[in-house]
């Protein structure tokens, strides 16, 4: 029988790999924006979940605005990676440390 | 077991290894590829909890937009596929160390807290909406915030066509500006020269 | 013209005068500035004398009223009010009067200075805080007139402010007036606390009630309130009346300007005091502790500032001294309980002591400002009406008979001889004693001054001429009260009763009326007749004897003198080392205690720890917190998620 316990593990489960992602990723800012955009997934799976359980609608209301907000963030997110690379000719983690005290 | 049990644990099983794949193959290009096949799985999900308009949406806008922009911006970046996976053993203990704490601590929670004897309440029946609910809610609770939303958008669009636009000297365009303030001698000449009938 | 308006504008006229000639002083002009603040004080002058006339002759009863009330707080009333009865009537007249010659000499004396409007401003500011002092009837007014004075004195010490010593000499001045002003505070404070009013006839009206109250000072002891009250007030009359060991700055006072030293230095200020004293007769007379600490410490001023007066070369500070060596006089009287004598004398000694003072102006001028008397000499005849004027202020000083000074320092002599006080023999001995060393120095000045062979250089000596009329006049017109105030005055002031309504004195303690006034039966002629035979008649005679003996006939012999007694000399020269006294032990534990509290408190406590310290540990810690900021994302990112793991972690294990 399916439980809520079940949804909200795999969304646990879910972030917790896109954690793993972001911390082993050194080189790529991509794959750090798509562990992002796995985390979102994660928390919108916890939502609709909960929504669908608790027979509560306002919970996928939530998840529409996530999503557009999430598109936002990766589109911007992305160009910001274009003008990176177009300055640096990378975009490998290790190589931005400007912001370094 | 019921069929929709059995389809939750084929997607879900999917989803976890796409997401797994996502973070560990070495060519962004098979990752954007992984991410896009956890989002159908994702959305897959979706449907069995009933909510058939988000998993389109995550489908059309995830699937349809934001990951060929993903596609895009990897083929357009000339990545090395080598380099990108250096130092991934050097970290694997520590990130596997802590997804696991985390991992653990999150089961801890909700494994114990009641959610494990939650079971899903019966479905709707066929004349229920799905999407006109939800858009009962967004154009009448959540109409402010439905149109900060299309804001945000217009934003982030504005915001990534003025962040990677650049002007190249080679390329021709034209200047309003200077289409305006054009004057008459700078462009017309007026020659005084015999007519043809004259010359006879 | 009610008698309110008239006693309202005696203090007023000089305060506007003020007002007019310092903060106008480019649009009204030297001669405006004199003009106005001479038509003040004049004005001030002759109201003064028509209050005396109705306080002394016409029976005006005492008026005690308030002008304004400033402030009523917690049933406290801090207000402006007049006091007038023979006490303060006497004072008014006597301030203004020489006020009024000074300002005049002034014009003389000041004429080539820059700051001649200022000056007038400021004789005119003090002569409205003085009378303010004087027509007080509460103790806050009092105190107010106190410290305005005090206020004036500063800015008149200081007046030529580019001279260093002149402006040491105001600090100095200021500051040797705090302490005793600490004591004087604490006396009123005491009052206010222990009597709940600030107001004259209040506290007189509550003084029995309190007078067998003790209090407990320094642990347990247990010491009466009335003694720790006088005594505290007193050492504010220390402080500005110029008595040991509080004298220090009055000497050092006569780097003001002449008229300065003549009017504030000399005639007023400096008795307001012995006023305070007197006016405050009814609290003094309940302690004889008090009574006998003021004698004890008059007699030490009398005596030890006069034999320093021996050896002074400045002209002005030989009067300096002597004007302590009276000052001390007038104390020792207050001890004795014979207040009015005291405040007879000190009438009389305002009179003379302008006078000499103007006198000694007046040389100064002549001399083109030098006042060295070993650059003097034989004056008498370029400058015949000062050192006449300046032979009656001495023997007025000296107590020769029927000058003004014999009559009051006569009958303070005798008062202390029938004064019954502890400390009453050293003090007979000490005026005794003064009676020598006043005449020795006071004729030493003279001789040195005006008579013998002149050492004057010869370009001196061709400017040396008689000072004009604006200075003369008023040594003219303070020399007729010299010569006569006293015996025209002495019966009904001491006497007559006249000033029984302001002065207090208990039976057992009156002098005045149960000793003195048996020999005084005669009347004032016979009195001053029988001076000639009086032994302290013959001691002045012997002051006078041995000065003419040295200073005209034998002027070698202070030489010899000198050498055979160095350490005499030198102790005396340098004034029992009570500069050093106060320079190395109040200044220097001052200095001590705030180089101190500079190095340790101030530069390392609160600079180096507080101050540099916290920006010193802000930058130690952000220079470690720096090393944290790697710059480097995945760096964040792991101390988030560590962060987000204790965050669940809390979940988990707290519940």
């Amino acid at each position: 029988m399916l439980t809520l316990a079940h949804f909200i593990t795999l969304g646990a489960l879910l972030f917790c790999i896109a954690l793993a992602g972001i911390f082993l990723n050194r080189k790529n800012v991509l794959i750090l924006l798509m562990c992002i955009e796995l985390m979102l997934l994660s928390v919108n799976m916890n939502f609709i979940a909960f929504s669908r359980f608790l027979d509560v609608l306002d919970g996928q209301v939530f998840v529409f605005f996530i999503l557009t907000v999430a598109a936002a963030e990766a589109a911007i997110g992305l160009a910001l990676l274009v003008v990176l690379f177009r300055n640096r000719r990378s975009i490998s983690v290790e190589d931005i440390s400007d912001l370094r005290g | 077991m019921p069929i929709i049990e059995i389809l939750f644990y084929l997607f879900s099983g999917v989803l976890v290894l796409s997401a797994l794949s996502v973070i560990t193959v070495g060519n962004p290009i098979h990752a954007a590829l992984f991410l896009i096949l956890s989002f159908f799985s994702a959305a897959c999900i979706w449907m069995l909890l009933q909510a058939e308009f988000l998993a389109i949406t995550l489908v059309l806008v995830y699937v349809g937009a934001v990951m060929v922009l993903f596609l895009f911006v990897v083929m357009m970046l000339d990545v090395h596929v080598a380099s990108v996976r250096e130092g991934f053993a050097r970290y694997l203990p520590a990130g596997v160390l802590v997804a696991l704490a985390m991992a653990v601590q999150l089961f801890l929670v909700i494994w114990t807290r009641g959610m494990e004897t939650m079971p899903m309440p019966a479905g709707e029946g066929d004349e229920y909406s799905h999407t006109s609910m939800i858009g009962e809610l967004l154009y009448s609770e959540y109409l402010y915030a439905f149109e900060i939303a299309a804001v945000v958008l217009l934003v982030a669009i504005i915001a990534a066509i003025a962040l990677t636009h650049r002007r190249r000297p080679e390329t021709k365009h034209q200047d309003p500006a200077r289409q305006v303030r054009v004057k008459r001698d700078e462009r017309l000449r007026v020659v005084k020269m015999k007519s043809e009938g004259e010359e006879a | 013209m009610s008698i309110e308006t008239v006693l309202l504008l005696i203090p007023l006229l000089p305060l506007v005068g003020s007002a007019v000639a310092g903060l106008l002083r480019h649009q009204v002009g030297r001669a405006g500035a004199h003009w106005i603040t001479i038509l003040a004080v004049a004005g001030s002058a002759a109201l003064s004398a028509w209050v005396a006339w109705q306080v002394f002759f016409n029976g005006l009863p005492t008026l005690d009223y308030s002008v304004y009330t400033w402030a009523v707080t917690d049933g406290i009333t801090f207000e402006v009010g007049f006091l007038v009865d023979s006490l303060t009537a006497l004072m008014m007249t006597v301030v203004t009067f020489v006020s009024l010659m000074v300002h005049i000499y002034t014009i003389g004396y000041m004429h080539d200075d820059p700051g001649y409007q200022r000056f007038f401003a400021y004789i005119n500011l003090f002569t409205f805080a003085m009378l303010m002092l004087v027509m007080a009837n509460n103790f806050m007014q009092l105190f107010f007139g106190w410290e305005a004075v005090g206020l004036v004195s500063y800015l008149l010490i200081g007046f030529w402010f580019k001279k260093d010593t002149a402006v040491r000499a105001n600090l100095k001045a200021f500051l040797v007036n705090r302490v005793g002003d600490f004591g004087f505070l604490l006396g009123i404070a005491a009052i206010l606390v222990y009597m709940g009013s600030l107001n004259y006839a209040e506290v007189f009206a509550a003084v029995p009630a309190v007078e067998g109250t003790t209090i407990a000072l320094f642990g347990d002891t247990q010491w009466s309130l009335m003694t720790v009250i006088c005594i505290c007030l007193f050492i504010g009359a220390m402080g500005k009346s110029a008595q040991v060991p509080l004298h220090v700055w009055l000497p050092d006072s006569m780097e003001g300007p002449t008229p300065i030293s003549a009017l504030i230095h000399a005639a007023t200020m400096v008795t307001a005091g012995i006023f305070m004293v007197a006016r405050l007769s009814p609290i003094f007379e309940t302690s004889d502790v008090a009574l006998s600490f003021i004698l004890v410490i008059g007699a030490v001023t009398a005596l030890f500032m006069g034999l320093i007066g021996i050896v002074q070369n400045d002209i002005k500070r030989v009067v300096a001294y002597s004007t302590l060596s009276q000052l001390g006089y007038m104390t020792v009287a207050l001890g004795a309980s014979a207040y009015s004598v005291a405040i007879f004398h000190l009438m009389t000694h305002a009179f003379f002591k302008a006078l000499l003072f103007l006198g000694a102006g007046s040389v100064i001028i002549a001399l083109h400002h030098k006042q060295d008397m070993r650059e003097m000499g034989g004056l008498a005849k370029y400058m015949p009406i000062t050192a006449a004027t300046a032979w009656i202020g001495s023997l007025a000083l000296i107590g020769f008979p029927f000058f003004s000074g014999f009559f009051s320092k006569d009958l303070i002599i005798e008062a202390v001889h029938y004064a019954e006080r502890p400390g009453a023999g050293f003090a007979y001995f000490a005026v005794m004693a003064g009676v020598v060393i006043t005449a020795l120095y006071t004729f030493r000045m003279l001789y040195l001054t005006f008579h013998g062979p002149t050492r004057m250089d010869e370009e001196t000596r061709s400017h040396a001429h008689e000072t004009p009329a604006v200075v003369t006049v008023p040594l003219i017109l303070l020399a007729i009260p010299s010569l006569a105030i006293g015996y025209f005055t002495v019966e009904p002031l001491l006497f007559g009763g006249a000033l029984s309504d302001s002065i207090v004195v208990r039976e057992v303690n009156d002098v005045v009326s149960n000793k003195l006034a048996a020999k005084f039966d005669h009347g004032a002629f016979a009195f001053a007749l029988h001076g000639f035979m009086t032994p302290v008649f013959w001691l002045a005679m012997l002051g006078v004897g041995i000065s003419t003996y040295i200073y005209l006939f034998n002027p070698g012999l202070a030489d010899t003198i000198k050498r055979r007694l160095y350490l005499a000399w030198t102790i005396l020269d340098r004034k029992y080392g009570f500069d050093e006294l106060w320079q190395k032990v109040l200044a220097g534990a001052g200095l001590g205690i705030a180089s101190g509290l500079s190095k340790g408190g101030d530069r390392t406590v609160i600079d180096g720890w507080l101050v540099n310290g916290s920006a010193r540990l802000v930058g130690r810690v952000s220079g470690a917190m720096r090393q944290l900021q790697s710059g480097f994302l995945f760096h964040y990112a792991f101390v988030m998620v560590v962060a987000l793991v204790a965050l669940v972690a809390s979940f988990v294990l707290l519940r």
